[in-house]
């Protein structure tokens, strides 16, 4: 009895040793992401106060959907006074993407993790911490990966808090030129992965395409650019799907 | 602000939802080649569609935005990090408002 107590005691033990070993683990290499957030997070700080947002409401919005184009589109939806729906439907088309490294990382964390836990760690998905989460060679753990989020999401809502703080006080020069960062960014996702795969270039220069298309076009550039970016990543992810289907194990 | 905060917090569900439904409801994966191929290019096509034009008008003027934009391309062409992208980008921008803020 006595020996049998001892051996859950220890075991308890060892689980809680190995999950600090993994929650350290993933915060080392959280770090480079929550520094590349600081920026990013901070423009849009500006972007979201700039265009009459209040201060309290850009870092809430940071510190609850902790998404980059979703909520910058968002936002900009905000501004412009758009309906809710259009808000809405806007923000969930650019956030379907999620579903993909959800579904991805559904098959690459430890089998047994509670549904709770599962819920938990939803949450911290992102571009990045997924690219990391995905090229880890182990199992993904609980500890694990809130140790990857732990970081960039404290990154975010930083950068946004001194964004929308200081706005008044950068020079116009500055809140500018940071303007340029989150697009920045983007080319950055976009590029190698362009560079790599073929299909990814037709899709993207589909997409660039059309979202020209119906900015400069008489006539359809009344169409507002939440619809815009819909209505382009749906026909050219399609083509995509119809032309370059991947393969079973490509994903 | 009710009509913000409600903005908000829709935001947040659609925000969220594609995120936990997946890894917490599918348990084995999905079988159709074109939904998976077309959920695998979402991204490229939503971040492309976003970048462009709209890049073109993120700054003080279109020079600006130009000379930061080809900045970032070629950084990213050689597989730069996001942040030294991103900040390289911004400084270029800034340069260059800085020039013509003196001419």
């Amino acid at each position: 009895m006595n020996n049998l107590q001892y051996q859950t005691k220890n075991k308890y033990t060892q689980e809680i040793t190995e999950g600090i070993k993994d929650f350290k683990d993933g915060f080392y290499k959280g770090l480079p992401i929550a520094f590349g957030y600081i920026p990013v997070a901070f423009a849009f700080g500006i972007m979201a106060v700039k265009g009459g947002i209040p201060v309290w409401i850009a870092i809430l919005i940071s510190m609850t959907n902790l998404t980059s184009a979703g909520q910058f589109a968002g936002a900009g939806l905000i501004i412009a006074n758009a309906t809710l729906l259009e808000i809405t439907v806007t923000t969930f088309v650019i956030n379907i993407r999620y579903m993909l490294m959800s579904l991805s990382l559904s098959q690459k964390i430890v089998e047994r993790m509670p549904g709770v836990q599962r819920s938990i760690m939803a949450f911290g998905i992102t571009d990045e911490t997924f690219a990391v989460a995905s090229l880890e060679e182990k199992e993904i753990t609980f500890p694990f990966m809130m140790g990857l989020i732990i970081g960039p999401y404290w990154g975010w809502a930083l950068g946004t808090a001194l964004g929308a703080m200081l706005t008044t006080f950068l020079p116009e020069i500055w809140q500018d030129s940071l303007g340029i960062a989150l697009y920045a960014m983007f080319i950055a996702l976009i590029v190698p992965a362009s560079k790599k795969s073929k299909a990814a270039f037709v899709v993207v220069i589909v997409a660039i395409s059309l979202s020209c298309f119906f900015r400069w076009l008489p006539c359809i550039n009344q169409i507002s650019q939440g619809w815009v970016i819909i209505i382009a990543t749906i026909i050219a992810s399609t083509i995509g799907a119809v032309f370059f289907p991947r393969s079973e194990d490509e994903i | 602000m009710n009509y913000i905060l409600l903005a908000v917090l829709l935001m947040a569900i659609v925000t969220y939802l594609p995120r936990v439904l997946p890894i917490v409801v599918f348990q084995r994966k999905i079988k159709s080649v074109r939904i998976k191929s077309f959920l695998y290019y979402t991204p490229y096509a939503v971040l492309g569609a976003m970048t462009f034009p709209s890049i073109l008008f993120s700054t003080g003027n279109m020079y600006s935005s130009i000379a930061g934009t080809l900045t970032a391309l070629i950084l990213a062409y050689y597989e730069q990090g996001l942040m030294k992208v991103a900040l390289s980008a911004v400084l270029v921008v800034a340069v260059c408002e800085l020039c013509f803020y003196h001419l």
